[in-house]
């Protein structure tokens, strides 16, 4: 009786919700064909995935790849590579919209307060291709605008983009030119949304503005920078792919050669899809690792987290 | 007493936010001024915000490129057409995820959640591509990216406001579901069709990745490709631009600039009108970020 009645109900709701179902039937397909579908392709990481035979009849070589990885002697460079380019970016990328929505919020004077938030957007629409470009040419040694500059002030030109270390400073600060007006929208909704009565009780008690700043601009928007810190915690071992695919060359991989890069030449370029596959699946896992670390390390030490 | 000292840090403030924003634009107005001006003025450095020689060479033989013309060609189609998928998928699959009682609507949720802490990666999804005959098409730039994970939830936050009075309303005349939506909704809510369209134009235009991953052939690529062409690998020089005469180098560097501004123009032509709707959609979305 009672699985009949259950499934009688099931039919009910079904029949109820049949409409929505099929509005939700295309996004549905499109999450189990293009983003589920890929996670089951991940098995290929432990075959020797052979085009002719496709996935399933390939024999299976069990942790063949990842040990071929974990043993390679590109993986110590690739793995620092890739942490310190993603640790650089959130150590200055990351507080750069937070420092602007704070210097933002001290201005008083409406049209000024417009204009460079108008202006600071910009950049965010302008494709990774442009702006890679933009980066090549103003760095370029004989006619770029940087090293005109360099050499009227006096000093030798630098060759930007072919020294392994300028490679990094240059990424990031590309990340915060593009970037950081876009990303101070959310926290200027956050301070929006703090107490005036806070401000005024605290003027009171005779705090000055930075004290003001310190004292209740900051914890207010506490959950708002948490929560986005947890974010991009799980984005460091997942830099953005095309820039800097747009940005590396040969001659500066030695830095700036980094796991995405190296998957798409080793995968896609040579077709070693097993072994690239495999380099995907441990980065994914690593990221994985690192969003729930930092989100209990969060939940631990503060009251907010993503769950 | 406070008085000095705070005004002259509102200047000291002021003063940072302005150099900030010259640093925004000021790269913009520099290429656009190279690119209109004399080679003579290029060569010697002399162009800095104002062009220069004032002259539109540079742009004849960027417009008279046939790469260009065929790229600018797909790009255009593959943003309409891409769009409007998009469009479609994400707002349907919003407005059915915002109504909490659905079946299912709690499954459903956490599926699609999941894929924003974890994925199959480059590999995986390109055989997965490749596989459904997807590569060398117009398909292989549309519809794996068919649907942003952020903007179905801004779409869903959106629609969860709308007035359910309203949608029961609808429901007593008999309107079903999709009626609903179409009849009642979307009339009330263009405003984020406009928003979360233009996020799908502008991501789709400015789209290498798929491009670079599941194009071959030269007739379908988009102008971010052959941008990336020209100016990285320095295929400057295709078929009428080796009669440029003067220092090759530095006329390389204005016809650099001019494939740079005629590529991203529409997108800096519209911005200012657009830049409102961009900032309420990215506001939606962080208000359930």
């Amino acid at each position: 009786m009672m699985p009949e009645g259950r499934s009688n109900r099931l039919m009910r709701k079904l029949n109820k919700d049949k409409y929505l179902l099929l509005m939700q039937l295309p996004c549905l397909i499109y999450y189990l064909v293009f983003r589920y579908a890929p996670m089951f392709g991940l098995v290929i990481s432990f075959k020797n995935y052979n085009l002719f035979k496709g996935v399933w009849a390939s024999p299976w070589v069990g942790l063949k790849y990842y040990r071929t990885f974990l043993n390679s002697p590109d993986f110590f460079e690739l793995l620092s590579n890739t942490v310190l380019l993603g640790v650089t970016k959130l150590a200055f990328a990351f507080p750069a919209p937070i420092i602007l929505a704070l210097l933002l919020n001290e201005v008083t004077a409406t049209f000024l307060k417009r204009f460079v938030q108008t202006v600071s957007y910009l950049p965010h629409f302008i494709s990774n291709v442009v702006v890679a470009s933009m980066v090549l040419t103003f760095l370029s040694p004989s006619t770029g605008v940087v090293n005109h500059y360099l050499k009227v002030l006096g000093f030798h030109p630098v060759n930007f983009m072919s020294e392994p270390g300028w490679f990094r400073p240059v990424y990031v600060l590309s990340e915060i030119w593009q970037h950081v007006g876009w990303e101070t929208i959310i926290y200027l909704a956050a301070l929006t949304a703090i107490d005036p009565q806070l401000y005024e009780a605290a003027r009171i008690d005779g705090a000055n503005r930075w004290r003001q700043t310190l004292n209740i601009t900051l914890p207010c928007m506490a959950p708002t920078i948490i929560i986005l810190f947890i974010f991009n915690v799980g984005d460091v071992l997942d830099i953005g792919f095309e820039k800097v695919f747009l940005l590396a060359s040969p001659a500066i991989y030695s830095t700036a050669d980094i796991i995405s890069t190296y998957v798409y030449r080793v995968g896609l370029s040579q077709g070693n899809y097993s072994y690239a596959a495999s380099i995907d699946l441990f980065t994914a896992i690593i990221s994985l690792i690192f969003v729930f670390t930092a989100n209990f390390l969060a939940r631990k030490f503060s009251e907010h987290s993503i769950w | 007493m406070k008085k000095p000292q705070f005004s002259f840090m509102s200047l000291a403030i002021g003063l940072v936010l302005l150099l900030l924003a010259a640093s925004m634009i000021y790269p913009f107005l520099y290429m656009l001024a190279v690119s209109l001006s004399g080679d003579k003025y290029v060569i010697k450095g002399a162009v800095t915000l104002i062009p220069k020689g004032l002259n539109t060479k540079v742009y004849r033989i960027v417009l008279d490129d046939p790469r260009i013309f065929t790229a600018y060609r797909n790009t255009i189609l593959y943003v309409f057409v891409g769009t409007a998928i998009s469009l479609a998928a994400t707002s349907l699959g919003a407005y059915a995820l915002s109504k909490k009682n659905m079946l299912f609507h709690t499954a459903f949720t956490y599926l699609i959640v999941f894929t924003m802490f974890f994925g199959g990666g480059m590999i995986p999804t390109f055989l997965v591509v490749r596989g459904l005959g997807l590569v060398d098409s117009i398909w292989g730039m549309v519809l794996p990216t068919a649907i942003s994970t952020w903007n179905l939830i801004i779409m869903r936050t959106f629609f969860a406001g709308f007035p359910s009075e309203l949608e029961e309303s609808g429901k007593i005349d008999g309107l079903n579901d999709f009626q609903v939506f179409y009849y009642l909704v979307m009339p009330v809510t263009k405003a984020i069709f406009a928003t979360i369209g233009l996020f799908y134009a502008v991501g789709i235009w400015n789209n290498f990745y798929s491009a670079l991953l599941y194009l071959r052939s030269q007739e379908h690529f988009p102008l971010q490709v052959v941008l990336r062409n020209i100016i990285l690998a320095g295929q400057v020089r295709s078929s009428n631009v080796t009669s440029v005469g003067g220092d090759q180098l530095v006329v390389e560097e204005s016809l650099k600039y001019a494939v740079i501004m005629v590529s991203t123009l529409p997108i800096l032509l519209v911005y200012p009108f657009l830049q409102k709707y961009f900032v309420k959609g990215a506001m939606i979305g962080s208000v359930k970020g």
